[in-house]
């Protein structure tokens, strides 16, 4: 047997699997499944990649060749000799008057600073459930205090208003275990009425207490006033918008024609039309003396339309609802404030999350429209006194980019998180 | 009960109203700041700076009221207003005086219930083309677009205009200068029309200011100048009667810097009469003796004010054309001091 002689070869280890064709591999495949699949497919790679390379090699060397430091638009074209370049020397310069207006004071700008980095602490624990419970307390207290720095004077004004907000609460609750919800929701008003009026003497009394310089309303301006407007009307719409679709559904045919009559009112008229009427139309219903601040009036008015937009989002959810829903807070015994609150709107709220969010960010973005009543905003700022000043006339696309940019950060970022939570609030399937 | 509120709020409101009105004067010193609405932007007339102050040459009536009423030139509270929101903003009280290169015309006077207390700027519509269309006259448009800022009278004279010379054109309505001035540049109209005086300080700015030239036609006349309500003519009289104050201290040669001596008393007696060192004329419009001093302090005399602002020396460089004194040949001119 030793002699028998070796034959044949027996491979011991499998033939290491070559590659596979350049085409069907990697690279090649992808753009030739995704990018070159057919010849219209070819052809619109090629123009496309040829535009976004024509833009990119257009506008890096403009970019990059920005000027920052000069103080007028004729400087810039001075240093730029005939070469392309942006002029970013007016963003340089009128930074602060973007961000905060022309007219807030300078030695103040660290308020309106720190009650944004404040807006995020405060709404961290709306957004994300799994922060700590008990910080939900300072989101409460949180519009006191921007209020008080943003706008200063004494801190007890913010803080009578935060008082009877608690009594009017306190007597809800008190009065709503006695007799029912509508006599406990109305002693609870007049609970609110009544302190206010009360403090009203004590603000006047000590209108030097725990006192920031004030600024007066019609000081505030650039992103600070967009963000101090969306902020403000998406968080005063979404509880008026929750009223005006449960009163749209309601049985009393009363309360379902207010409702029905304000949404379609609301939603049958253009929102520059309702600032207008803002701006110029109640000027002269009140008096010359009093006049109502015009920042509290644009507010009402964003206000009641985003409200009506959100009841109809809202109105959505509660029709979105299986009946068996209403069926089963009924034959719980629970009573309609209680089966709402309990049972149909955390459904329908969630239901209506994109919906909501949707309109938030329409919302944000249209408070740029208080620019046509002569409110600077950002855009407002733009458009007025910087592009028509004396150094800067003729300036369009830098300032124009930087008012993008600063919008899509906020709007992206709120859309991103819309879809983060609705992964979160699914309950079809894990 | 809302309602009672309601009809009790209107009730003080049509009062308070009344009131108001019986005594612009006596509200601006209370309140201690002058409400003056100008532009939201137009170089050289109304501009805030860097540092948020309010510059040019309309905020320097504003600022001279300021001074002669209240004693000091910083106590003005700048509105700004649109050429849409201007009109509401004064009849509504809200603002005092309205500084805004607005056209004195006969129906905003009478039927809009204002008075224009005089003019401080006299202008004139024109156009503006680029050098390569090659049109020397203006009546050679036949056809053109042109770009063009709405609620203002320069919408309606051009309509005046085209019509008067059997033409057609086609309107591109914008909202404020700057975008106008980009819209013409991008080529997307071929004629831009406004007043002259903003042409010029529009064209300055242009990357190649060359490439465009403003044609001779003058197709309107547009005295521009402040305006108050109708109704409280006391009031109406201190405006009026401060811009004359800076227009005649420069035919009388006094300038901010010689203001302080020639205060003392001069030879001249229109001089002593208009500084306060002679006569009662402060005491006339309800305001103490040294009105017009201060309000010539605040900014200089009318030629300082225009050459600061708008004057050859500076970026918008105008010329005085129709707006150097009388003697000079021009249109401004005041009613004696006396």
């Amino acid at each position: 047997m030793s002699d028998t002689p070796n034959i044949g070869f027996v491979r011991h280890e499998p033939i290491p699997p070559s590659a596979p064709p350049i085409q069907q591999a990697g690279m090649v495949k992808w753009m030739r499944e995704n990018l070159f699949s057919n010849w219209i497919n070819s052809i619109l790679t090629i123009l496309s990649i040829y535009f976004v390379a024509k833009i990119i090699l257009a506008s890096t060397p403009w970019m990059w060749n920005g000027v920052w430091t000069t103080s007028s638009l004729r400087e810039c074209r001075e240093v730029l000799q005939g070469t392309s370049g942006a002029c970013w020397s007016v963003l340089a310069e009128r930074w602060n008057q973007m961000l905060f207006g022309f007219k807030y004071p300078v030695e103040a700008y660290w308020r309106p600073t720190l009650a944004f980095v404040l807006l995020l602490v405060c709404i961290a624990p709306i957004l994300f459930q799994k922060l700590p419970r008990n910080m939900l307390i300072f989101s409460a207290i949180y519009p006191f205090l921007a209020f008080w720095l943003i706008w200063g004077g004494t801190v007890l004004t913010p803080v009578v208003v935060a008082v009877s907000l608690i009594a009017g609460y306190l007597a809800f609750v008190k009065i709503e275990r006695l007799t029912g919800f509508a006599t406990g929701l109305l002693s609870g008003v007049v609970a609110v009425a009544l302190v206010l009026y009360l403090g009203s003497f004590v603000t006047a009394a000590l209108p030097e207490f725990i006192a920031l310089e004030p600024v007066a309303s019609r000081d505030m301006g650039g992103f600070m006033l967009n963000l101090i407007l969306g902020t403000v009307c998406v968080s005063l719409s979404i509880p008026l918008g929750i009223i005006l679709a449960l009163g749209r559904q309601s049985n009393m045919p009363i309360i379902k024609g207010i409702c029905v009559v304000f949404i379609e009112f609301i939603r049958g008229v253009p929102l520059i039309t309702l600032l207008f009427v803002a701006n110029v139309v109640l000027s002269y219903f009140f008096p010359p003396g009093t006049n109502l601040d015009l920042i509290l009036r644009v507010i009402i008015m964003i206000t009641l339309f985003s409200a009506a937009y959100i009841a109809e989002v809202i109105r959505g959810g509660l029709a979105a609802l299986p009946r068996g829903q209403y069926e089963a807070a009924d034959s719980l015994g629970l009573d309609y404030p209680q089966a709402m609150r309990l049972i149909i709107l955390p459904q329908a709220l969630k239901i209506s999350i994109p919906g909501i969010v949707n309109v938030a960010v329409g919302l944000f973005k249209d408070t740029t429209l208080v620019s046509v009543i002569s409110m600077f905003d950002l855009v407002g700022m733009i458009r007025g006194p910087i592009s028509s000043s004396t150094a800067w006339t003729g300036i369009y696309w830098e300032l124009y980019l930087f008012a993008i940019l600063l919008f899509f950060v906020v709007c992206y970022g709120i859309s991103q998180y819309s879809q983060w939570l609705e992964r979160q609030l699914r309950t079809d399937h894990h | 009960m809302k309602k009672t509120v309601f009809l009790g709020a209107l009730t003080v409101a049509g009062l308070a109203a009344g009131l108001v009105s019986a005594g612009t004067l006596d509200d601006v010193k209370a309140r201690g700041k002058l409400n003056c609405g100008v532009t939201t932007g137009v170089p050289g007339f109304a501009e805030p700076d860097a540092n948020g102050v309010w510059q040019g040459f309309d905020v320097a009536v504003c600022r001279a009221v300021a001074a002669a009423v209240l004693g000091d030139n910083m106590a003005v509270e700048f509105v700004p207003t649109t050429g849409k929101t201007r009109f509401t903003a004064l009849a509504s009280g809200e603002i005092d005086l309205l500084a805004r290169n607005t056209t004195w015309t006969m129906s905003r006077d009478v039927d809009l219930k204002f008075e224009f207390v005089g003019v401080n700027y006299y202008d004139g519509q024109g156009f503006m083309v680029p050098a390569s269309l090659g049109v020397s006259s203006a009546a050679e448009l036949d056809g053109a677009t042109v770009c063009i800022q709405t609620g203002t009278t320069t919408e309606l004279n051009l309509a005046d205009f085209f019509r008067a010379n059997g033409i057609s054109y086609e309107p591109v309505p914008i909202e404020t200068g700057s975008e106008a001035a980009q819209l013409f540049l991008a080529g997307s109209c071929d004629v831009y029309t406004t007043d002259r005086s903003a042409l010029a300080a529009q064209r300055a700015n242009f990357p190649n200011p060359d490439d465009y030239v403003v044609l001779p036609d003058v197709v309107s006349k547009e005295p521009l100048g402040p305006l108050v309500r109708h109704g409280d003519n006391d009031w109406g009289d201190i405006a009026r009667w401060t811009l004359n104050a800076l227009i005649t201290a420069e035919e009388l040669g006094v300038t901010s810097d010689n203001i302080a001596e020639m205060s003392a008393g001069t030879n001249n007696p229109e001089i002593n009469r208009l500084l306060g060192s002679e006569g009662t004329l402060g005491e006339m419009l309800g305001l103490d003796a040294e009105w017009a001093k201060r309000a010539i302090m605040s900014g200089g005399n009318y030629g300082e004010v225009f050459e600061s602002n708008i004057g050859a020396a500076t970026n918008i460089g105008l010329s005085r054309g129709l707006n150097a004194q009388w003697k000079d040949g021009g249109l401004i001119y005041s009613p004696p001091f006396r």
